[in-house]
Order: C-alpha cells, then structure tokens, then sequence
C-alpha cells in the first residue's frame, strides 16, 4: 500500500524519535515514536487534550521539542517540502490569489514560475473565480479550501492538516475532503488529525491513536476501525458509537 | 513684497472690529488660494516639501524599526519601548534647540553649513515625527504578529524575513500612523524657527509665517492662513483615508 | 510581489517625489543676523532687491533681538551681524567675533500707552518723568524681557530716570521674553505702556486702543550698527559679498535708500554712516 522504497532526494520517510514536549506546568507529549512513510493518509486520533494538535506543530517545526527528534530522510532546506494547515486559516489581508503568492515567495519560488502555479492552485481547488476576491471576505470552506490550495501551491512532499473541517458545515467538508483525497492520488502525503469518527473512516489509510499525550495505537485503518488493541480506542471507539 | 493683495485685505480688515475679522480672514484666506499669488504658494510649497520629505525619512527608518522592536526579544526592550512612546511627547522646541546645538557652526556636524537651510528644518522634523512612526509601527505589527504568528512561521518566516509580508498588511493602519507624525511634523512651528529662522523665500513655512504675521499684528491675515493650512490638513488627511477605503476594498 | 503590489508601491513613490524631488538650489547669499524692528518696519523688504539687483547677492535675514543676533554671530552661523545695541556691539568687536563696527542709520523709540493713559503721561517729551510717573500710578507696563536692543535700551532709559527697577519692580512691571510685535500685542490686551521702536509701531496692523503718548526725546534715539563676522574666526564666512553688503549700506546711495523708506508717509529710518560718534 505505501511505497516503502525510500527516494535519496525525498524528505521521506518521517521518524519521529522519542518524542517528548513540557510547559512549565505538565508534560504533554511523552516518548511518541513512529513513522511515515511516502504516500498514504495518516489521522490522528484522539479526544481533546491528547496532544495532537501539539504533534502537528512538533512536525511542522512550530515547536522545539523537550527531548527527542523529528528526524527527515533528507533535511528540508527552508519550509517548501512540508506544510501545514491550521483548524482556523489565517488569512493574509489580500486577495485568495494574494495570499496563494505569498506562501510561494516565502517558499522561495522563483519569481518568474509564482503566477502560474497560483493560478494552477487555484484552478485546481475551484477558487479561480474568487481569485481577486479578498481572503478574509470569503466563507469559512472557502477559507479553508484557500488554506489547502495555498499550502501545496509550493508543491510540498507532506502536508500536516490540523482538524482542517471543525468549523465547516457538512457540504464544506466534504469539498475539503474531496480535495484531500485528491492530493492523495496525487503522491501527497496527509497526516490529519480529526475527532470526527465519520471523516476518520472515510479517509484513513492509518490510525495514530493518541490519549493523554501518549501514542496508544498505531494501526491500518481497517485493523484499527474493526477491532482496536487498545482498551482506551475502544472506549473512545465506543463513546463516539453513542453520539 | 510678498502677497500684495492680502496684505491690502490686512489693513481693510484693520478697519473692521469683532466678527468682521473672522470673515475677512475667511476671504483672506480664499482669496490667496484663488489668486495663486507665487509668494503664497513658495510658502505652501515649501512647508509640504518639508514635511513631506521629512515623514519619507522617518518612515524608511521607522517603519523597519517598529517591527524589529515589535518582533525582537532583547534585554532592555521595555525600556526602549517607554522611551520612544516617551519620545511622542518630545517638546518641539527642545528637538529645535538640539539641532540648533548639533548643525551650528560651533556645533558638531556645523561643517556641513546646514543651519537655516530646509535641510536643517527637514531634520527636525524627522526626529519629531521618528518617535510616532516607531511607536505606531511597533504596536500595529505586534498585534498583527499576534494573529499571524503560526502561518508566518509554518512558512518559515521569522524575525526580520516576517517584516515585509507584516508592514504590507499592516499598511492601512500605518498609513494612519503616518498621517499623525504628518500632522505633528506640518503642525509645528517652534523647532523650525530655531533651526530655520524663518528666512523669507529660503526657510519661511505655514507655522512661521502665522507666527511672524501674528506678531506684526496682521490677525486676520495670520489667521487666514491658518484657514489655508487647516484646510491643507484636512484635504491630505482625506485623501490618505479615501485611498485606503478604496485598497481595504481589494483587501480587507 | 504582485503586479498590483508593484504599481502601488510605484504610485506610492511617484507621489514622495512629487514633494521631495525639486532640490532646494542655493545660490549666492549672505545671511544677516539682524532684529526684528528693522525686518518688521518692512525695512529690508524695500532695501534688499535694490541690493540685490545691483550685486546678484541674494540676502538671507534672521529676525532676532539683538542679543540673540550677536549670538548668531559668535557662532558663526551668519555673515554679517546688523543690530542696535552699541555696547554689546562694541563688546562683540572687542572680543574678535567680528572686524570693524560701522554706524549705519538711527530711528527713535516711543512709549505707547492706552488711550485713556492712566498714569497721565501724554503729550510729554521728557520720558523720565513719564517713566516716573509710571512708576507712582504702578501703571502696566509691558517690557521685552528678550535681551533685544530694545530691552536693552529700555533698561538705560530707566537708568536714566532715576529708577532702580530691582527695587520698584511688581506686578505691574510684565517681562514677556518675546518680540515687538508680541509685547504690543501683550500691551493692547492688557492696556499697559510699553516702549517700541517707531517703525515696527507704525507697521504694526493691530494697534487698537493703543497710541504714541511720548516721543522726540533725544535720549529715545536708537543707533544701528552693522559689521561683519570676523574671518579669521569663522572661514566659511563668505567675506567679499558680507564686505560688500556692508560698503553698500553705507554708500550715498544705501543711505539714500534707507532715507527713502517711508511708511504712511512718515521716514523710519534716519541715515548717518558719517557721522563719526553714531
């Protein structure tokens, strides 16, 4: 299912190494290892506190960790190889394609190659008629749509989304998750975190189970969705059955 | 010499007691804009020039200063960022005095000869409209920071290389901030007559001119002009808020 | 970044330069230091084209008090220094600021007062007895306060009435630290005597209540002096045009240009460059 062959000029596979993250008042990831490989989609998994928005931003290079390492295949030069979205995009004070030209100047796009690839992106995720609209007057999927096409504009190998549909209405998730599955077939590694049980089946090719802070399980989607090893997947499994 | 035909207005008006001054200064002040007498409109020219020039400097400098002390953590930042708001408040006259000091030619910069040039008055308008632009820079790029912190950075972009993506979205309120340190530098009056001594046709501005007409006693000429420069103000500041309405329309 | 970016940034620029692009040429001149009676009177507004058409030299004045204007001087931050204070001049020769004084012109100083004149001084010629009088009704009185020619002269004329202003000195005496205009302003609000110079008086727009009551004293005559900033001292002077200015004022033909200047038909100014003890 994942291609397994590592590239030499790929940033991939990722290995998250022991990873361990502290505030001054409590630790709040604690020994996480595990890894992704080329291609796929990863959700995260876990209730509200279980430290993955915090994992995300670990990966993303937000975050300094406490002890241990996010180590690539290939040390990225810059931030053009792995991107991020966030649960609420922040929108620059421009236009959709203002902002998408943005992201690609600060991803150290030749000048001469920007307008086109905007363009592409936008083209590409059914915002070319809102192009010079600005960002911040669009809706919420719009925004988040805009989000998506700006972050793999550059043409990243990983992208890592944050609960990107939370605050969308059900059509909005679904053109989010449509885009998604369509960067997927394109080669795009995800690595999502959701608490919606309902995306988490419908897209995953993987499960990270995490609970307080902790890697509980990781498992094929189907292995994990049929039937979890762990008591606390169960119980969240469960709990997420009655509502 | 200068402006005839108001200076005959000066002395109907000299006839004229109470209300009547007010509305002779009203035509006073009409009729030098409708005449475009050369002698009033080297005065107008110079003073915009000025400032102008003055709040260019001060923005090229202070802008990038702003965002640095708005984004940098250093020992002593507080202080820095009491001082330059301290600064906002800077007498004019003592900003006058000490360029006076440092541009004389017993001062140290007094070989370049610039004491009452317009390059004397430029300076002192740059120190006095340098302490708002920082200030304002400051705050507006903090919090601008504070909002998009997280997706500057999820593209790599921090300390001095988040400046340009924050000063440009930041630049309708800057915009205004400017418009303020226009309107101390264009407003004030005693550190140019210090530094440029109010020589007529070289360094005579707006401010200057009111005073010097003040004290011959010519009121309603002094305040006919005063009409003219309050209506300077308020055309520029219009302008500056009409161009942002209609940039915040592309991008809000 | 963007094309829009760039076209507003070029707009932004092209509007700076439209206020910042004509530079401020300078060509030859002279900076006077000088006061503000001979620059309010309207004085150097009458003589300064006829000397410059005839030199090309474009004069820069300063109104300062005389004080101030000396200061200038010792700073070299003027050419030529042109005030009316004979001492101070005298001092500022002596102590190598500035080469040779020469006597150029004299006017008079009057006392104007409020019509009504309380202290019941008009009329009068002899200003000691008017100062006196002052004193006894603690009538207002207005004084310059700036170190000028005009305070300076103000505090001899006190002297000379017998006055020991430390001690006579109250409320009713007002130091203002400003210029002519200012103090007859000042005085016309507050309807007090003050002492000024007859050109600024008779030039000045906004006289309301206020009138001449004392004139004609030969103590309340005023001399002007000129000379210029010593070279040796200060060598960015610009000494062959300064010099120049100087021969010209008092030439005939400077003398009779200030003896022309006239104002509601009355002469400010009386010219006396030869007279050897002015």
């Amino acid at each position: 299912m994942h291609d397994t062959i590592p590239n030499p000029a790929s940033i991939l596979p990722l290995r998250v190494e022991r990873l361990c993250f502290a505030d001054a008042q409590a630790r709040l990831l604690e020994d996480v290892s595990f890894a992704i490989p080329r291609g796929g989609l990863t959700i995260v998994l876990g209730a509200n506190g279980a430290g993955k928005s915090l994992l995300m931003r670990l990966c993303q290079g937000l975050l300094a960790p406490t002890s241990g390492a996010v180590a690539w295949n290939a040390q990225p030069e810059g931030f053009s190889r792995h991107a991020m979205v966030f649960q609420k995009p922040v929108m620059l004070r421009r236009s959709a394609r203002g902002n998408v030209l943005h992201a690609l100047a600060a991803s150290g796009v030749a000048r001469a190659g920007r307008a086109g690839r905007a363009d592409a992106a936008l083209q590409r995720f059914g915002l070319a008629d809102l192009s010079e609209r600005p960002a911040r007057l669009l809706s919420g999927g719009e925004q988040q749509r805009l989000a998506i096409a700006r972050a793999v504009a550059a043409g990243p190998e990983i992208l890592f989304l944050d609960e990107p549909t939370s605050h969308l209405d059900p059509g909005a998730t679904l053109q989010v998750e449509q885009m998604l599955g369509g960067l997927k077939r394109d080669g795009v590694t995800l690595v999502m975190t959701t608490h919606d049980m309902g995306q988490a089946r419908r897209l995953a090719d993987r499960v990270l189970f995490m609970h307080k802070g902790r890697l509980i399980e990781d498992a094929a989607a189907h292995t994990f969705f049929e039937g979890p090893a762990a008591a606390e997947a169960r119980a969240f499994l469960a709990g997420d059955l009655l509502w | 010499m200068l402006w005839q035909c108001a200076r005959a207005g000066g002395r109907r008006a000299h006839t004229a007691h109470g209300s009547g001054e007010q509305v002779d200064s009203l035509a006073l002040a009409l009729g030098l804009i409708v005449s475009l007498d050369p002698g009033f409109l080297a005065v107008v020219g110079l003073s915009l020039r000025v400032t102008a020039t003055a709040v260019l400097i001060a923005a090229l400098i202070g802008l990038p200063l702003g965002a640095l002390l708005a984004l940098k953590r250093f020992p002593g930042r507080s202080m820095v960022i009491v001082v330059v708001n301290a600064m906002m408040g800077l007498p004019p006259v003592v900003v006058g005095l000490l360029v006076f000091l440092a541009l004389s030619r017993a001062g140290p910069l007094g070989a370049l000869g610039l004491l009452f040039t317009p390059t004397a008055m430029i300076a002192a308008q740059t120190v006095l409209a340098l302490p708002i632009v920082i200030a304002i820079t400051r705050q507006i790029v903090e919090d601008l920071w504070g909002e998009y912190r997280e997706h500057l950075l999820s593209l790599g972009l921090k300390g001095v290389r988040a400046v340009p993506t924050l000063l440009w979205d930041g630049r309708f309120s800057l915009t205004t901030g400017l418009l303020a340190a226009f309107g101390r530098a264009s407003a004030e009056v005693g550190a140019v007559l210090i530094v440029g001594g109010n020589i007529a046709g070289s360094t005579r501005t707006m401010t200057t001119t009111i005073a010097l007409e003040t004290s011959k006693g010519d009121l309603p000429l002094a305040l006919g002009l005063g009409l003219v420069l309050i209506g300077l103000t308020l055309l520029i500041n219009a302008a500056a808020y009409g161009a942002s309405r209609v940039g915040a329309r592309h991008a809000v | 970044m963007t094309n829009t970016r760039r076209r507003h940034l070029a707009a932004w620029l092209c509007a700076a330069s439209l206020f910042c692009a004509p530079a401020f040429a300078q060509q030859r001149s002279i900076t006077v230091a000088s006061t503000t009676s001979t620059m309010d009177s309207g004085l150097f507004e009458h003589l300064l084209p006829l000397f410059k058409a005839r030199t090309g030299v474009d004069v820069r004045v300063l109104s300062q008090g005389t004080g101030q204007a000396l200061d200038t001087g010792r700073r070299g931050d003027a050419d030529v220094v042109f005030v009316h204070a004979r001492e101070a001049e005298e001092k500022f020769v002596a102590e190598g600021f500035g080469l040779r004084r020469r006597p150029v012109m004299y006017n008079d100083f009057v006392l104007i007062g409020p019509k009504a004149d309380p202290a019941g001084v008009a009329g009068g010629k002899d200003i000691a007895a008017a100062l006196n009088a002052l004193v006894g009704k603690q009538a207002p009185f207005v004084s310059r306060g700036d170190r000028s020619g005009t305070h300076q002269a103000e505090l001899a004329l006190w002297r000379a009435a017998g006055v020991d202003l430390t001690a006579a000195r109250g409320a009713w005496y007002r130091e203002i630290g400003q210029g002519m205009g200012a103090a007859l302003n000042t005085a016309g609000a507050m309807g007090a005597y003050v002492l000024a110079d007859r050109g600024t008086w008779l030039s000045f727009r906004n006289k309301g209540d206020l009138a001449i009551l004392v004139e004609g004293d030969r103590r309340m005559f005023n001399q002007y002096g000129v000379m210029l900033v010593n070279p040796a001292r200060h060598a960015h002077v610009r000494q062959a045009d300064g010099q120049a200015f100087i021969d010209w004022l008092t030439s005939p033909d400077g003398q009779a240009a200030i003896a022309a200047y006239k104002v509601g038909g009355q002469q400010l100014f009386f010219p006396n460059a030869t007279d050897p003890g002015a």
